[in-house]
């Protein structure tokens, strides 16, 4: 679920509130936005990935919340890792140009 | 009464403000309901939505998308990746496209509409390269477009879209549909979840692209997924197709959301004790996990991937390792493990009977596109998802979106000027039943335990199915009877509302199929019986009924020979 919407570096541009498909997020006037509802997160990571400044961060748990520490995340490289991978992001190459599936399925066993 | 006499006036105030009765309306806490009107209104902004607008917008329409979410990353496709159900266009290729799939699917499917399906797929995919999405090319420099990864495919889609002139409503949830005293659809009524208020469009054909029905399990993606489309078809009297083949499930890390089964190609499965379990098969029977779960906890791990096949691995569904990477787990050294998330009718393929080859319901003015339609005609009782669901969709919405386009055309300036109403119950109208209406939140919670256990769902016998059945037949009424006192809580209404009566349909059509066909098990019928090669249409809400659909005779005897040819 969602975890942390990084104040310092959060641009309060609400894209995560415009873009999340169940509606977690609430705008906040001259603020940084809220999670208003965490318990309607569904892990789906959209709200990560179209963060332009990676301030967000969502852990694998989909039940339950979990505590994180943003220096750790940024000590770890996970603070944007899934965003980088995906190649999003001013300098990226999309990672649609390296879809290695049609190489993967042409092995796939089942 | 004719609806321009009072379309400015202050008497259509109060027939708003009586707002057809409906929960909530002309409650003074709400902003003024926003009102559009449109030739096409495409309901959901997945693929399959986001072709439909297109495609009308291509055509001249005036179109306006609605989606619970947002375009671009609500639904199944916008988190995950997919294979393509493609091939060449060479009469080989598309044959052994057929066959392949003929062979697993459980003799439902039609030719024709394969036939149909990978022609346009295979002219959409080289659209989908047109919008500028980017595929792949191998070392020959020959572009791949056998796959597609969800955010990038969706970006794409909603940026055509909105180059298209399409009006988009994010965070949109749509309610119920509006028809005219004639019983053609003509337009839908929502709300606006972020703008505090309701929104209808008046339109000349609606397109229901909501998707299928997950139950809220927090598979990848699919908890937008609560068949809400299927609800407001049904209210309106269209009926299903298929619904006995809603029963897919998908593994994931016990605590995680992410429900990709393809790397799990290269797992070797073990119990608790370490002792191995034999593979997992694809496919009708491919049950094996969900057999081992029903005796204890099962482990996996990606032991048959050489390090150089990893990386592409890697690079193929980076989605796939986003929770090892994240919770420390090594997938190819350590074992780990696994749960199996329930994904209904998303992967499955039912869901609204199509009637015509624009993706038509048997209601006037209203298709159905994508998930929210039954895939039975390409896919007959199993998809498996991905492939199968990424053609169905580009070339449902496709053809769904070109057809509203032209009936809306053909209704000319009549089509906002009809009187209407809306046909939504459940949630929206509340009926005081007698019934004790719990909330929203304890409704979902009762279909999830008649629906997400794998020795109800997954293996299913009569008496269980009886059961379960009984118990959300008395949930119904309870559905009815919900009185929401918010828009969020509206909205929640009519999730739990479709939830039931999917559940409904599902298991009335499972308990009809007495045997075993596509991912439809009976452990008490467990052979397919060549008596049953029809499909199970079934209908209705307060009173649920299921008849059987005889495939066309001719169509059958040619199917036999063939089979009879192959084998």
């Amino acid at each position: 679920m969602i975890e942390l919407i990084s104040p310092t570096r959060c641009i309060e541009c609400n894209l995560c509130v415009k873009v999340c498909p169940t509606n977690v997020f609430d705008e906040v006037r001259g603020g940084v936005p809220v999670i208003a509802r965490q318990e309607d997160c569904q892990t789906c990571y959209q709200c990560e990935i179209h963060c332009p400044v990676d301030a967000m961060y969502v852990a694998p748990e989909a039940e339950v919340s979990v505590a994180v520490d943003e220096n750790e995340l940024i000590a770890s490289g996970l603070l944007g890792s899934y965003r980088k991978e995906i190649g999003w992001g001013k300098g990226r190459e999309r990672g649609s140009k390296f879809d290695t599936t049609y190489l993967v399925t042409r092995q796939f066993r089942g | 009464m004719l609806w321009t006499s009072f379309r400015f006036g202050a008497l259509r105030k109060v027939v708003a403000a009586m707002g057809d009765g409906i929960a909530l309306v002309g409650n003074p806490q709400l902003d003024e309901a926003l009102e559009l009107t449109a030739d096409v209104l495409v309901i959901g902004g997945g693929p399959a939505g986001a072709w439909a607008a297109w495609s009308a917008a291509s055509r001249g329409a005036r179109v306006v998308l609605v989606d619970k979410g947002y375009l671009g990353s609500s639904g199944a496709a916008a988190s995950g990746g997919m294979t393509i159900w493609h091939s060449e266009p060479d009469a080989d290729s598309r044959e052994r496209a057929k066959e392949n799939r003929r062979k697993v699917d459980g003799l439902l499917s039609d030719l024709g509409w394969m036939d149909r399906v990978l022609e346009q797929t295979y002219q959409n995919v080289q659209r989908i390269e047109q919008f500028g999405y980017p595929f792949p090319a191998d070392a020959e420099g020959n572009v791949q477009r056998r796959s597609l990864q969800g955010p990038e495919y969706l970006r794409t889609m909603r940026r055509v879209v909105k180059d298209a002139k399409v009006t988009v409503l994010d965070q949109s949830p749509a309610l119920e549909l509006l028809l005219d005293y004639d019983g053609t659809v003509a337009g839908a009524r929502g709300v606006q979840r972020q703008e505090n208020r309701f929104w209808t469009v008046r339109a000349g054909a609606v397109v229901i692209a909501t998707g299928g029905c997950a139950f809220l399990s927090k598979s990848l993606g699919c908890n937008v997924l609560t068949g809400d489309g299927a609800l407001m078809a049904a209210e309106a009297g269209s009926s299903l197709s298929g619904m006995e083949f809603s029963n897919h499930y998908a593994p994931s890390l016990p605590f995680a959301s992410v429900t990709k089964g393809l790397m799990l190609g290269w797992a070797t499965y073990s119990r608790e004790d370490g002792t191995v379990i034999a593979g997992r098969g694809r496919g009708p029977g491919g049950n094996a996990l969900g057999a081992a779960l029903l005796e204890g906890p099962v482990y996996a791990v990606l032991d048959k991937a050489d390090p150089e096949f990893q990386k592409l691995m890697r690079t193929a569904q980076p989605n796939f390792f986003v929770p090892f990477d994240r919770s420390g787990i090594d997938p190819f050294t350590q074992r780990f493990p696994l749960k199996l998330r329930l994904e209904g009718t998303v992967r499955g393929t039912g869901g609204i009977r199509i009637a015509g080859p624009n993706c038509e319901t048997s209601v006037p003015g209203l298709y159905a596109a994508g998930d929210a339609a039954s895939r039975e005609v390409i896919a007959g009782g199993v998809s498996g998802g991905g492939a199968l669901n990424a053609a169905w969709s580009m070339s449902s919405g496709f053809w769904s979106g070109a057809g509203a386009a032209d009936y809306a055309a053909s209704l000319g300036a009549r089509a906002h000027t009809r009187s209407v109403l809306g046909v939504g119950r459940a949630g929206l109208r509340p009926v005081p039943y007698g019934a004790t209406a719990g909330g929203a939140g304890e409704i979902v919670a009762r279909v999830q335990e008649e629906v997400f256990p794998y020795d109800r769902n997954m293996f299913r016998t009569g008496p269980k199915l009886a059961g379960s059945l009984d118990r959300l037949h008395a949930l119904w009424p309870q559905a009815l009877a919900q009185q929401p006192s918010s828009l969020r809580e509206l909205v929640r209404a009519r999730e739990a509302a479709a939830m039931v009566a999917h559940a409904r349909w599902m298991y009335a059509s499972a308990l009809e199929r007495t045997e075993s066909r596509g991912m439809h098990v009976r452990l008490d019928y467990p052979h397919l019986d060549p008596g049953q090669q029809h499909r199970l249409i079934s209908s209705g809400l307060d009173h649920i009924w299921v008849r059987p659909e005889t495939l066309s005779l001719g169509r059958r005897v040619r199917e036999i020979k063939r089979e009879l040819v192959a084998a």
